[in-house]
C-alpha cells in the first residue's frame, strides 16, 4: 500500500477528477512522526474493508464447503426439506429460481412508478414542494423490512386477495396466472407488490438524480421545436438517463433478491418445483426466506446447506451490484469526456 | 412563410424582480433585426418572451402583449407548444440531441407533429433542411452518425436546420455565434442572410461589427444599474443606429466607449 | 389590404392555437400517469404508517415499555419489550462502535490520502458492499465466528458485527460525501500556518464537517436498527433481558416483532378473560409502533443536526 502511494509518485491523468484537490497539493519529501502513523491507519482502514469482503467470501466458501461435497445420502438426512436422492443442486434450484423470480416481478411492478415518480420530482412538481416530496418517498425506505412483512400478512394480502382471484378467473389463460388461485393470498404475487413498495425509494432516488442532471440546453432544445412536456421527456430526459435509469433498476433488483422478512412472512412456501403460477399457494420461496425459516433449527451439515444456498445468494447479488455500479462508472467517464 | 412581430410596452419579471421595462416595438417580416447591449441588459430575457421560452424559468411573467400578425401570442386560446413551434430558437450554444443521428436531429421537431411522414418524404425534407442551413454537402455522407460528432460551427447549423425543419413563421436567435471560431461564424452570418428571404429573424449578439453585418434593423437596450431594469433605448435602421444614433448611450455603446 | 390583413391575422390565429389534439391528450395522459405514480406510492406509506400507529398504539403502556416476556405464555396479556428495547440499544450501539471508527477512517483515506489502485478498489468495493443481503451478513458472522466458538453459539455481539457489515459501506459514503464538501482553501491555510497533515485532518477537516458525519452516522444507525435477519441468524431470540453482549442470546425489537407474528393467535378457552386470542399480533404491532418511532426519531433528529449545526460553507 505504501509503495502505491508514495509521495514521489507523480499525479496520473487518470485518477479521478473529485480527487484532484489531493493532487495539487505538494507534500513535504518525507512524512514523519504522527503523520506517517496517521496515514497508515487510514489506508488500513481502507484496506481492512476490502479484506472483510473478501472474508465475507472466503468464509462462506469455507463453511458452504461440506455440503457442497456431500453425497446426496448425508444431505437428505442432514436437512429434513431435502428428500432422498436429491442433490443440493436440484434443491437450490427452485429457490434460485424463486428468488428471480420475485424480485424481477418487484422491477417489474416498481420500475414505472419509480420512474414516474422520478420525473413527478425533477420535471413536474413545483421545485419548493419538489425536496418535501422526495423526503417522503425516503421514509419508505426507513420503514424496517419487518414492518413491512407484518403489513404485508395482516393488511395487504387480505386487500389483493380478491384481485387475484379476479386475474386468475379472468386472465388464467396467461402462464403467470395459471393454477389454483389460493384462498389465503399469501404468495409469491402478494411478495413481489411489497418488495416493490420496498424497492422503490432506492430506484427513485437515483433515477430522480439523473434526471435532474438532463442538460437545460437539450430540454429547452426540445421546447423550441415545439414539444410539450411530455414530449421534452421523451425526447430529451429519458434518452440522457437511460443507462443512469438501467443502474438504478440493477440496484433495486439486488435490493429485492436480498430480502428477507418481508417474503418469510407472506409466503407460504414450496419447495422443490419450478412455478410460475404466482397466486398459488406453496410454490415458490426465496432463498433469504429459507435460510431464515430454518436456521434456527439447523445442524450440522444442516448449517453447511444453509450458508451453501447463501452463498449462491452472495454471488448472485454481487453479480448483479457489480453490473449496476460499472453502469455508473462507465457512465461517469462518459460524461467527464463530453 | 413570415411574419410581422408587434411587441407593445412589455414588462418582464422574475418573481418581484422587474427585469425588462416598457418594450415595444415591430419587427419586420422577412428582415434580420439585431438586439444589442451590454451584459445583463436584458436583451436575451426578452428574446426568449418572443416565444414563451421564458415560462420554462420558475416565476417569470410577462405584461404587455407580443402580437405575430396581430395575434397576442399571450392570448387566453393561444396554446404555448404551438407557439414555439411557429417561432423557432437557436441557441447560444449548439445544442444537437447527442442520442440522436444527424438525420433523426433534423426530424425531431417534425416526428413530434406528423408521425406518418413517409420515407421519402423525410428523405426530402432532411435534404432540403440541410441544404437550407448550407449543411448539406458537409454531413450527406453521414446522416447516419451522432449529431455530437460534428465540429461546433457544424453542429451550430445543424440546429439550425432542426429548427427550419419544422417551418416556422420566426427564427430567434440567442448569441449563434458566441461559441463559435470566426470562419464558423462567417458560415452561419452567410446562412443568416439567406435565410431572411424566408423567414422573420431576430438575433441577439453581443458583437457589434456583426449586428452591423447581418441586421437590416438594431435595437439597442441598456440598463441604468444593477437592480434597475433593462430598457430599450433606441431601434433603427441598422445604417442609423452605427453612423448617427439619437441617443448618446447608444453613440458611446457603438463606438466602444463602454460595454 | 385590409381583408389581407384580416386573412393573414386569422390565418396565424390558426396556426397559435390548433395543436394536434392527439398530442395533447398524450402529454395529458402523461402527466395524469406522473402524478398518479406518486399518489400510488404514498397509498403503502400512510397505510403502513396509519396500520402501525391504529394498532400499536392500543397496546403502548408503561408495562409494555418496561417489562420482558419472561413467562408469559399463551393469550396472557401481561409482558412487554422492554428486553427488546435493550437489546436492540446494546446491538447497535456496539455495532457503531465499531462500524464509525472504520468508517470514518475510510473516508478519510479516500479523500485526504487515497490515489491509485487501493483507493480505487475500495471505492468500487464499498459501493458493492452495500448491496449485500443483510442475511448473508449474517451468516458470514456465523461462519467467521466457529473458529472461536462453539457452532450452537449466539451473542449479541455477533449481531453487532453482522450489522457493522452492512453500516460500514454506508457511514463510509456519507463520511465521504462530507469531507468532500470542506473546501480546499482550509485545508491550505491550515498548512501555510505549519500544521501537520495529521492535525490539520482532525482539527480542521474533521471539526468543520463534524455536523454532516453525525448526521450521516445517525441516518446509518437509523438504516440498520431495523434489520432482522441477520439478528434473527447470528443473536437467536430469549424472553429475558440480558445486557452483556459477550454473553448469550439476545432480544431485538425487530426480531420480537418476528417471532410476535410466528406465534400467531393464541388458543383461548370460552369466557377465559386473562386470555386475549391476538395478543401476539398486538405484541408486534406495539413493537413496529416503537421500532418506527425510533427510526423516525434518528432520521429527523440526523436531518435536524445537519440544518443546525452545518457550517455555511457556500
Amino acid at each position: 500500500m505504501t509503495t502505491t502511494d508514495s509521495p514521489q509518485r507523480p499525479a496520473r491523468p487518470g485518477d479521478h477528477a473529485e480527487r484532484a484537490p489531493a493532487r495539487r497539493r505538494r507534500r513535504g519529501t518525507t512524512e514523519r512522526g504522527f503523520n506517517r502513523v496517521f496515514r497508515w491507519i487510514a489506508t488500513g482502514a481502507g484496506a481492512f474493508i476490502l479484506a472483510t469482503l473478501a472474508a465475507v467470501a472466503l468464509f462462506l466458501l469455507i463453511r458452504a464447503w461440506p455440503a457442497l461435497t456431500a453425497s446426496e445420502d448425508e444431505l437428505s438426512d442432514a436437512v429434513g426439506r431435502i428428500p432422498e436422492g436429491t442433490s443440493l443442486l436440484e434443491f437450490v434450484g427452485p429457490l434460485i429460481f424463486g428468488t428471480l423470480l420475485a424480485a424481477l416481478l418487484a422491477l417489474a411492478l416498481a420500475m414505472p412508478v419509480a420512474m414516474g415518480i422520478g420525473l413527478f420530482i425533477s420535471h413536474y412538481a413545483p421545485p419548493r414542494l419538489a425536496q418535501v416530496l422526495g423526503y417522503l418517498v425516503d421514509l419508505l425506505a426507513a420503514i424496517p423490512s419487518v414492518v413491512y412483512g407484518l403489513w404485508g400478512f395482516l393488511v395487504l394480502a387480505p386487500v389483493l386477495k380478491p384481485f387475484w382471484f379476479w386475474l386468475g378467473e379472468n386472465l388464467g389463460w396467461f402462464p403467470l396466472f395459471a393454477g389454483q388461485v389460493s384462498a389465503t393470498g399469501k404468495v409469491l404475487a402478494t411478495v413481489s407488490v411489497v418488495l416493490a413498495v420496498m424497492i422503490l425509494p432506492i430506484i427513485t432516488a437515483v433515477s430522480r438524480e439523473v434526471f435532474l442532471q438532463t442538460p437545460k440546453l437539450h430540454e429547452e432544445a426540445a421546447l423550441a421545436l415545439g414539444a410539450t412536456r411530455w414530449e421534452v421527456i421523451r425526447v430529451a430526459v429519458l434518452p440522457f438517463g437511460r443507462s443512469g435509469v438501467m443502474s438504478a433498476a440493477m440496484l433495486g433488483l439486488g435490493r429485492a433478491l436480498g430480502e428477507t422478512m418481508a417474503v418469510l412472512m407472506i409466503i407460504s412456501p414450496g419447495f422443490l418445483v419450478y412455478s410460475l403460477e404466482i397466486l398459488a399457494a406453496a410454490r415458490h420461496n426465496t432463498i433469504a426466506a429459507f435460510i431464515a425459516l430454518d436456521f434456527a433449527e439447523a445442524s450440522g451439515l444442516g448449517v453447511n446447506a444453509l450458508i451453501a444456498t447463501g452463498l449462491a445468494l452472495f454471488l448472485i447479488t454481487m453479480a448483479v451490484n457489480m453490473t449496476a455500479r460499472a453502469i455508473v462508472a462507465r457512465r461517469k467517464d462518459f460524461s467527464g469526456a463530453n | 412563410m413570415a411574419q410581422r412581430i408587434d411587441v407593445n410596452d412589455m414588462n418582464i419579471y422574475y418573481g418581484d424582480f422587474l427585469a425588462v421595462e416598457g418594450v415595444s416595438m415591430t419587427i419586420d417580416p422577412k428582415s434580420v433585426t439585431a438586439f444589442i447591449g451590454p451584459s445583463g441588459c436584458g436583451k436575451t430575457t426578452f428574446l426568449r418572451t418572443l416565444n414563451r421560452m421564458h415560462e420554462v424559468t420558475p416565476g417569470a411573467r410577462v405584461e404587455g402583449s407580443v402580437e405575430l400578425e396581430g395575434v397576442d401570442l399571450y392570448g387566453d386560446d393561444i396554446d404555448p407548444v404551438a407557439v414555439r413551434r411557429n417561432i423557432g430558437m437557436v441557441f447560444q450554444r449548439p445544442n444537437p440531441f447527442p442520442t440522436m443521428s444527424i438525420r433523426d436531429n433534423v426530424l425531431a421537431g417534425v416526428k413530434l407533429n406528423n408521425r406518418k411522414m413517409s420515407k421519402p418524404d423525410q428523405d426530402d425534407l432532411v435534404e432540403s433542411s440541410l441544404r437550407g442551413a448550407n449543411l448539406w454537402n458537409e454531413v450527406k455522407d453521414r446522416l447516419e452518425k451522432p449529431g455530437s460528432g460534428l465540429s461546433g460551427g457544424q453542429q451550430q447549423r445543424l440546429c439550425i436546420a432542426r429548427t427550419i425543419a419544422v417551418k416556422p413563421q420566426v427564427v430567434l436567435m440567442d448569441e449563434p455565434c458566441s461559441a463559435l471560431d470566426p470562419i464558423s461564424t462567417l458560415a452561419i452570418e452567410d446562412l443568416i442572410q439567406e435565410l431572411k428571404k424566408d423567414f422573420t429573424i431576430v438575433i441577439v449578439t453581443h458583437n457589434m461589427q456583426q449586428a452591423a453585418r447581418v441586421s437590416d434593423r438594431t435595437a439597442f437596450f441598456n440598463i441604468a444599474g444593477t437592480g434597475k431594469p433593462g430598457r430599450l433605448i433606441e431601434m433603427n435602421d441598422t445604417a442609423t443606429i452605427f453612423s448617427s444614433p439619437a441617443v448618446k448611450a447608444t453613440e458611446d455603446y457603438v463606438s466602444g466607449r463602454f460595454g | 389590404m385590409s381583408v389581407e390583413t384580416t386573412d393573414a391575422t386569422a390565418h396565424t390565429r390558426a396556426l397559435l392555437t390548433t395543436a394536434d389534439p392527439r398530442r395533447k391528450t398524450t402529454d395529458r395522459t402523461m402527466s395524469v400517469l406522473i402524478w398518479g405514480a406518486f399518489a400510488l406510492a404514498m397509498i403503502p406509506l400512510v397505510s403502513l404508517l396509519w396500520t402501525v400507529l391504529v394498532n400499536g398504539v392500543g397496546r403502548l403502556s408503561p408495562e409494555f415499555l418496561s417489562y420482558s416476556m419472561r413467562g408469559i405464555y399463551g393469550g396472557d396479556p401481561s409482558g412487554g419489550i422492554y428486553h427488546a428495547i435493550l437489546g436492540t440499544l446494546i446491538i447497535t450501539g456496539w455495532a457503531t462502535l465499531i462500524s464509525v471508527p472504520i468508517g470514518l477512517l475510510t473516508a478519510i483515506y479516500l479523500v485526504e490520502y487515497g490515489r491509485g489502485p487501493l483507493a480505487r478498489s475500495v471505492t468500487f468495493f464499498v459501493d458493492v458492499m452495500t448491496g449485500i443481503p443483510s442475511i448473508v451478513a449474517g451468516l458470514f458472522v456465523v461462519a467467521f465466528m466457529t473458529i472461536f466458538l462453539d457452532p450452537g453459539t449466539r451473542l449479541g455481539i455477533m449481531g453487532s458485527i453482522a450489522l457493522s457489515v452492512l453500516m460500514i459501506p454506508v457511514v463510509v459514503r456519507s463520511c465521504e460525501e462530507m469531507l468532500k464538501l470542506v473546501p480546499n482553501e482550509l485545508r491550505e491555510a491550515s498548512y501555510a500556518l505549519g500544521v501537520p497533515k495529521w492535525l490539520t485532518i482532525v482539527k480542521v477537516v474533521l471539526r468543520t464537517s463534524v455536523a454532516g458525519i453525525t448526521t450521516g452516522i445517525l441516518l446509518a444507525i437509523a438504516r440498520v436498527i431495523g434489520e432482522t435477519a441477520p439478528l434473527l441468524v447470528a443473536v437467536g431470540v430469549t424472553e429475558s433481558i440480558n445486557f452483556n453482549a459477550f454473553d448469550g442470546r439476545m432480544m431485538t425489537l425487530p426480531v420480537f416483532i418476528y417471532r410476535q407474528y410466528s406465534q400467531g393467535l393464541a388458543s383461548c378457552q370460552e369466557g377465559d378473560l386473562q386470555c386475549v386470542a391476538d395478543i401476539s399480533y398486538q405484541n408486534a404491532w406495539g413493537a413496529a409502533l416503537v421500532l418506527i418511532v425510533i427510526v423516525m426519531l434518528l432520521n429527523i433528529t440526523g436531518r435536524l443536526v445537519n440544518r443546525w449545526f452545518a457550517p455555511k460553507l457556500r
